[in-house]
């Protein structure tokens, strides 16, 4: 079994002026094609031929689990992404969110300052843990929070190579731009 | 007395075409005044003001994050840009290059083994070309962390380093980490890694 490149769910184009074209063509097409390439090759021969996904998360380590779990992250960031957000959380979620943060205000401000501050290349995310209560989490470089234990909800990444060539230095501009594509219909189906 | 963002002794687009001017602007304008702004900050009012910058990454460990991420990101950036050059030696030559050959086999196998440390830094960081002794070693390093840094796997004198953070090279190369790493050889000034070398 290999693991492959899932197609964007959307057109190259459709979050402009948000993320551009370009930025996504070497986002999905070289670094995530890359990451799933390296995958497929380094399992090759390990303990980890055969193995799913959250077994590569959560036992492997070095280049495996680099590869693996930057697989994973961007599948997962890719995926709630959407020209046609749903804007805003609804029903439980909105309810759990505003229990945990005070507003959904408060939520992104949180979430925007681990973005913002995770130093060097890697992750902002919301998760949930098994008693279901809600928290933001950083992780750097492939870091993913399934090995944790937590349950992924929402994820920004804050490589470089996610806003360079649209924001370059300006990381809380992409973030603010990360938003306005942002679907939170895909981010409830999680929770 | 705070830090300060040193001029570069170059133009921006002097070391085009191997690195853009675009990138050497943003670069320098933004990032490294960035990190020099930072640091300055996080140690105003406390007793690390007034230190050198050697001083403070010696002893690392005992600082706030802050400090490590900006003090590390305002002198490596310092080497950085001292490192290279349009003019200066293309090659090392003389005592660097015997010791070059004496810890490497060859001026090539360094370059390979250079090469190699810049390509599988997972993330953000550096490769280094280390002064141990009286012999040279590689590293790499996460982030902004560097070889002065009493929490360095190896510790010694930096005397050559590239950044290999995307924001490096991604506005020309992308992905392509590899072609920048090719190109920075085209623009390192040996004579600087010399210079640092002697001590
Ligand atoms: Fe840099």
């Amino acid at each position: 079994m290999s693991f492959t490149l899932p197609a964007l769910p959307f057109a190259i184009d459709a979050l402009e002026p948000f993320i551009s074209a370009r930025t996504l063509e070497f986002h999905h097409g070289k670094h995530h094609q890359a990451y799933v390439t390296n995958l497929n090759n380094l399992v090759v021969g390990t303990e980890f031929e055969n193995a799913d996904m959250e077994t590569i998360i959560k036992k492997a380590d070095g280049g495996i689990f680099n590869n693996g779990a930057q697989v994973f992250n961007h599948t997962f960031y890719f995926e709630q992404l959407s020209a046609t957000p749903a804007t805003e959380p609804s029903g439980e979620l909105k309810a759990a969110i505003e229990s945990t943060f005070g507003t959904l205000d408060a939520f992104k401000e949180a979430f925007n300052k681990a973005a913002v501050t995770q130093f060097g290349s890697g992750w902002a995310w919301l998760v949930k843990d098994a008693a279901g209560k809600l928290s933001i989490v950083q992780t750097s470089n492939a870091g993913c929070p399934v090995r944790d234990g937590f349950t992924p909800l929402l994820t920004c990444d804050v490589w470089e190579h996610a806003y360079y060539l649209d924001k370059q230095n300006l990381r809380p501009a992409y973030v603010a731009d990360f938003w306005k594509v942002m679907d939170w219909k895909v981010v409830e189906g999680r929770f | 007395m705070a830090f300060e963002l040193q001029k570069l002794s170059y133009a921006f687009d002097a070391l085009e075409p191997y690195i853009d001017a675009q990138t050497m602007e943003i670069h320098h304008g933004k990032h490294h005044a960035a990190y020099t702004n930072n640091l300055n900050a996080a140690i105003q009012g406390t007793e690390t003001e007034g230190k050198t910058i050697e001083e403070i990454l010696s002893n690392i460990s005992a600082q706030p994050v802050a400090v490590r991420n900006n003090g590390g990101g305002f002198y490596n950036h310092n080497l950085y840009w001292e490192i290279m050059a349009p003019q200066g030696a293309k090659q090392p030559e003389g005592d660097l290059l015997k010791v070059l050959n004496e810890s490497f086999g060859s001026y090539q196998n360094f370059k390979e083994a250079f090469t190699k440390a810049a390509l599988t830094r997972f993330g953000s960081g550096w490769a280094w070309l280390v002064k141990q002794g009286d012999g040279l070693v590689i590293s790499s390093t996460p982030n902004q962390d560097n070889p002065l840094m009493d929490l360095a796997e190896v510790k010694g004198t930096p005397v050559l380093g590239v950044d290999v953070w995307e924001h490096a090279y991604y506005l020309k190369y992308q992905n392509r980490r590899p072609d920048y790493v090719e190109a920075f050889f085209n623009v390192v000034n040996w004579d600087e890694v010399a210079r640092r070398f002697k001590g």
